[in-house]
């Protein structure tokens, strides 16, 4: 799937979402008060069949994701996603150590959709920039729930629909978790990609 | 005089994209590049080169890190790490370890700024 994308064009994707999340860690810490740390190893492109039994095989049956709706010239969905077990950890990392557990997971739904939200927002306002394009991102969602559900949401996908997966280190007072992004987009969507990589290459180089 | 500069950054279209923004500024100096910071450091200890520019994020080692060793193998090399992560952490500890920092995307501006202090550096010794 990732011979789709020349070795350049992803090269491109992943510097982008690369500058993206670091941009959103510099706004997280706003958030935080303290370091945070944030890095994505390389992007790859799969089918949706591939990565929801990624996901199903490294991770526990729950998931918590955030979920953004963008649109523009092109068009998809993107989700942040961790194992549900990691998702009161996040939360306790971001609002610092000293909460009751009554009160972080009263502030766990909000507090995530404000993480989702700098970190893929982070991602997609600089594609966006970087691409020269306008997106229109929605609001954050919160869900919960097996693999699969994440990659069925309404409407539903057209066929040969791909995904934009990549892993996301978190690194927050002394806090290691790891998490996934994904980008869904159909065929249409991605070859309008692959032209608006091809033009930044084009004024990068 | 032209310098050389040593490029080092994991992602090949950053690399070419700091190439095209250097030979914008200095068409007569040269460049080699390193793909990850072993590489840098086994050229840092094996070739000659006059500054080096730095990506932060990089598998392995960091730039600060990797800026961190360089200055150790050539004290006061002029040195520049790049990122798209200004957290003041970031910020202080590139200055405290004798780095600058520059802010990811790089502008030309940047680099202009960064290239006239290491060559103002690099006279005055």
């Amino acid at each position: 799937m990732s011979t789709v994308l020349s070795e350049l064009q992803l090269d491109a994707l992943t510097e982008m979402v690369n500058i993206g999340v670091n941009r959103a860690a510099a706004g997280l810490r706003e958030m935080v008060g303290e370091q945070v740390h944030l890095s994505v190893p390389k992007v790859s492109l799969v089918t949706r069949d591939n990565a929801i039994s990624t996901l199903a095989k490294a991770e526990a049956a729950h998931l918590v994701g955030i979920h953004q709706v963008f649109e523009g010239d092109v068009t998809g969905r993107a989700l942040l996603i961790f194992p549900d077990t990691k998702s009161l950890e996040l939360v306790r990392a971001v609002t610092g150590g000293e909460l009751p557990l009554e009160e972080i997971i009263e502030l766990e739904h909000e507090a995530l959709a404000e993480i989702g939200n700098i970190i893929l927002n982070g991602c997609l306002a600089t594609m966006a920039n970087m691409l020269q394009r306008n997106l229109k991102m929605s609001l954050p969602e919160i869900l919960r729930g097996e693999p699969e559900i994440f990659f069925n949401l309404d409407p539903p996908p057209e066929a040969g629909e791909v995904v934009m997966f990549l892993y996301i280190n978190f690194a927050i007072r002394q806090r290691d978790i790891t998490g996934y992004i994904a980008m869904l987009m159909d065929m249409p969507s991605l070859a309008a990609l692959q032209v608006l990589l091809d033009e930044f290459i084009e004024r990068s180089t | 005089m032209g310098y050389r500069v040593l490029v080092v950054d994991d992602s090949k279209l950053a690399r070419m994209a700091v190439a095209k923004a250097l030979t914008a500024i200095h068409p007569d100096w040269t460049r080699v590049e390193a793909a990850n910071a072993d590489e840098a450091l086994a050229f840092a200890k094996s070739d000659s080169f006059d500054m080096a520019i730095l990506d932060f994020n990089m598998p392995g080692r960091d730039g600060l890190q990797l800026a961190t060793e360089m200055l150790a193998l050539r004290p006061g090399v002029p040195l520049a790490v790049i990122s798209a992560n200004h957290q003041v952490e970031v910020v202080t500890r590139a200055r405290e370890v004798g780095a600058t920092f520059l802010q990811k995307p790089v502008t030309e501006k940047a680099l202009r700024d960064f290239a006239a202090d290491a060559v103002q550096r690099l006279s005055a010794r």
